[in-house]
């Protein structure tokens, strides 16, 4: 077998792969935001929602969740398609992790900022989106970064509920050729180099943030 | 008698930055100097190529006859590990920041070394060690921890830890610049008492004029990496020659006015 | 029947109670796999850290390199690849030591570096006293840095404790029989997901949050400043 015909069906599940992380870790950006903002807030009812939700996707494993909403939930008449039942697991999990950090951040907020906040009157969402949030999100970027990859490092596991991502098509490639070094040895490299670019991205990022007018130096940087 | 301590062309780069240039000094055996200068002078890099916590690129560092460097040494510091490890030993260094072992009592502080490296029985080293807890007035001390002591209590403790590896050179970098001013005095004190032994040679980065003045047979004035003007400590002080050592004591004890209570020993 | 223990699947609470002691079989699976997996990460991520502290450069540089290479690809494909590459080499171990082994290298990855921040984190006038007094890099390390090191590294190693015990379940893909792997063969047996899935999942959340507290209480048990040393 030639390099092409190994690297044809790898690609394609690279693309599978790609687009499931992409989807999942924006979907999971939104739920972090929620459940972390939701986590800080006064009202007992969304804070604990979100803590129940939180301990939940973080003490249980990924692919008891992927197989659980996947082969589980299908029996109680709720059935979802693969591409579907991952992005959705993968979304919840990044999530749970995400709020943390969130949560986190808005905390290292300095409790100074919200006394200036209170004096000039601000209420409390102004203070959340225009005060503390700009300065939070600085801080949430190192861990965002590494939540990301991890989140790529997950996607593998959806293998697992037949879908077609790198994983997938390493796992067909190898029962075809048998040529397992060769085979897996390119998967990594393709997963590396996907999580190269994803952190490059994620730097990017960061750094338009820092220089972005709309958003102050933090104290410490 | 030759010098204990002889410098010959000594030059320190930091990258692109010349610290010691074409440095020339020697200390006699049983000596007690100063050296006093503004920061970035250089008067810690003596003291730090001295205890080989940093290396130096070019020219010649005896101690006792014996070079620093190596004829085929490697690396920066132009000599094998073993090399250096017999260097230090004529060595001790007390710092600025006392840098305890924070986890380990005092005791165990002054015995770890004697014990490591000197082979010395445990036993032997603890009653040594309680002999110069002694000394420096701490001996209810020794099962204590250094996040327990005041800061002059941890540096009379860090001299006591040095001491107990027996070094011919003494060097003290700044002994009392970290300390709370009260502090200040028992540790001169101790140091005071430690400048009548006659064998011991000891090198004095300081900033305290008036206790450099009572403790010191020469006074070296530091500046961009050379000695501007050194000698004996009555002379320097009441009549130094050059400009830039006028200024700088000017400047200095300008600040330092009338006789500091707290060069008495604390209790 | 597994184990020597059936199951009874009239209601979901008596399925769930009948199964539970099989999946007991597969919760000692877990812990012995995950307790053999730390216990190479703990020693395999000490000797990359050391490793990358080398003057070396060739020796720094690849391990800094496979470090990153192993943390940023997924425990999945390097689990399949051991798994059937190792025989090619004619390394053939059972199922169970594939798997504990795979695990030790991707964790190894991510305890190296907090080792190196540990000792990265012990001050510098340690080092340099420890110099002064001519103290032996061996015994600067034992006696010195590492009881230092101890304190300040316990928190982030025992998050990769909970976080190892929560992967161990990608073995089952491997033939592994731990608590997954059996839920799986119970559902494919009785066509019944749902409530072996569950369990699984109602083990591992107390499981974590004890793991969790029990670490917290070890950070609490010592001292800030290092092991103490009389």
């Amino acid at each position: 077998m030639t390099w092409w015909q190994y690297l044809a069906p790898l690609l394609k599940g690279a693309q599978v792969t790609v687009m499931i992380s992409l989807a999942s870790i924006t979907l999971g950006a939104i739920l972090a935001f929620a459940a972390g903002i939701a986590r800080t807030s006064s009202n007992r009812f969304l804070s604990g929602l979100a803590f129940v939700y939180i301990v939940l996707f973080r003490g249980t494993p990924l692919l008891v969740q992927l197989f659980w909403f996947y082969y589980a939930l299908p029996l109680i008449g709720i059935s979802f398609d693969p591409i579907t039942a991952g992005i959705m697991t993968l979304s919840l999990l990044t999530g749970a992790f995400g709020a943390e950090v969130v949560r986190g951040a808005l905390l290292a907020v300095p409790p100074a900022q919200l006394e200036a906040a209170r004096a000039l009157n601000f209420s409390k969402t102004y203070t959340l989106w225009h005060i503390s949030m700009p300065q939070a999100l600085i801080e949430m970027m190192p861990s965002f970064g590494n939540l990301a990859i991890q989140n790529l490092k997950d996607t593998a596991l959806v293998s697992l509920i037949s879908i077609a991502d790198l994983t997938f098509q390493a796992q067909s490639l190898r029962n075809i050729t048998l040529n397992s070094t060769r085979v897996y040895t390119l998967t990594l490299v393709g997963y590396f180099l996907i999580a190269l670019c994803l952190m490059l991205a994620v730097r990017f990022i960061e750094m338009k943030l820092r220089r972005g007018p709309a958003f102050p130096r933090s104290a410490h940087s | 008698m030759n010098p204990i301590i002889r410098f010959q062309n000594v030059t320190k780069r930091f990258g692109a930055l010349t610290v010691l240039d074409n440095f020339n000094f020697e200390v006699q055996r049983g000596e007690k100097v100063t050296l006093i200068g503004p920061s970035g002078s250089g008067k810690s890099t003596v003291l730090r190529i001295l205890m080989t916590l940093e290396p130096f690129q070019e020219g010649l560092l005896e101690i006792d006859g014996t070079s620093y460097h190596e004829p085929n040494g490697r690396g920066p510091f132009k000599a094998s590990e073993q090399h250096l490890h017999k260097i230090r030993s004529n060595v001790g260094m007390v710092f600025q920041s006392f840098n305890l072992f924070p986890h380990m009592t005092v005791l165990r502080n002054i015995v770890e070394a004697p014990v490591a490296v000197l082979k010395m029985k445990r036993e032997e080293a603890e009653s040594r060690a309680t002999e110069l807890l002694r000394m420096v007035g701490l001996s209810d001390k020794k099962d204590h921890f250094p996040s327990q002591l005041s800061g002059g209590q941890q540096q009379r403790v860090a001299i006591a830890r040095a001491l107990a590896m027996r070094p011919r050179v003494l060097l003290f970098d700044e002994p009392t610049s970290a300390l709370d001013p009260q502090l200040v005095g028992e540790v001169l004190g101790v140091i005071r008492d430690l400048a009548h032994e006659h064998d011991l040679t000891m090198l004095l980065v300081t900033h305290e004029m008036r206790f450099a003045r009572e403790v010191s047979d020469r006074v070296c004035f530091f500046d961009k990496g050379r000695i501007v003007e050194q000698g004996e400590p009555n002379r320097f002080f009441s009549n130094p020659q050059q400009p830039r050592t006028r200024e700088f004591l000017s400047s200095i004890l300008g600040e330092q006015g009338a006789p500091r209570e707290s060069l008495k020993r604390a209790p | 029947m597994m184990y020597g223990y059936a199951w009874d699947t009239s209601t979901p609470l008596t399925f769930a109670l009948s199964i539970l002691p099989i999946l007991g079989f597969g919760l000692l699976v877990t812990l012995q796999a995950a307790a053999v997996g730390y216990a190479i990460a703990l020693v395999l991520g000490l000797v990359l850290a050391l490793l990358r502290r080398s003057r070396i450069k060739a020796i720094s540089w690849t391990v800094a390199g496979f470090t990153e290479f192993v943390r940023d690809t997924p425990l999945l494909v390097q689990l399949f690849f051991l798994y059937y590459v190792l025989p090619d080499f004619g390394i053939v171990l059972p199922a169970f030591m594939t798997g504990a082994l795979a695990l030790g290298l991707q964790y190894s990855a991510y305890t190296s570096e907090v080792y190196r921040a540990g000792i990265g984190a012990v001050p510098r006038g340690q080092w340099e006293a420890a110099t002064a007094l001519n103290l032996s890099r061996l015994l600067v390390y034992r006696d010195i840095v590492v009881p230092q090191m101890i304190p300040r590294i316990v928190p982030a190693l025992g998050n990769y404790l909970v976080s190892m015990l929560k992967e161990t379940p990608v073995l089952s893909v491997v033939t592994v029989l731990d608590m997954l792997g059996l839920a799986n063969m119970i559902g494919e047996r009785t066509f019944e997901y749902l409530v072996p899935l569950s369990l699984v999942g109602l083990i591992f959340l107390p499981m974590t949050l004890i793991c969790s507290a029990l670490i917290y209480l070890v950070e609490r048990a010592l001292p800030k400043s290092g092991i103490p040393l009389r």
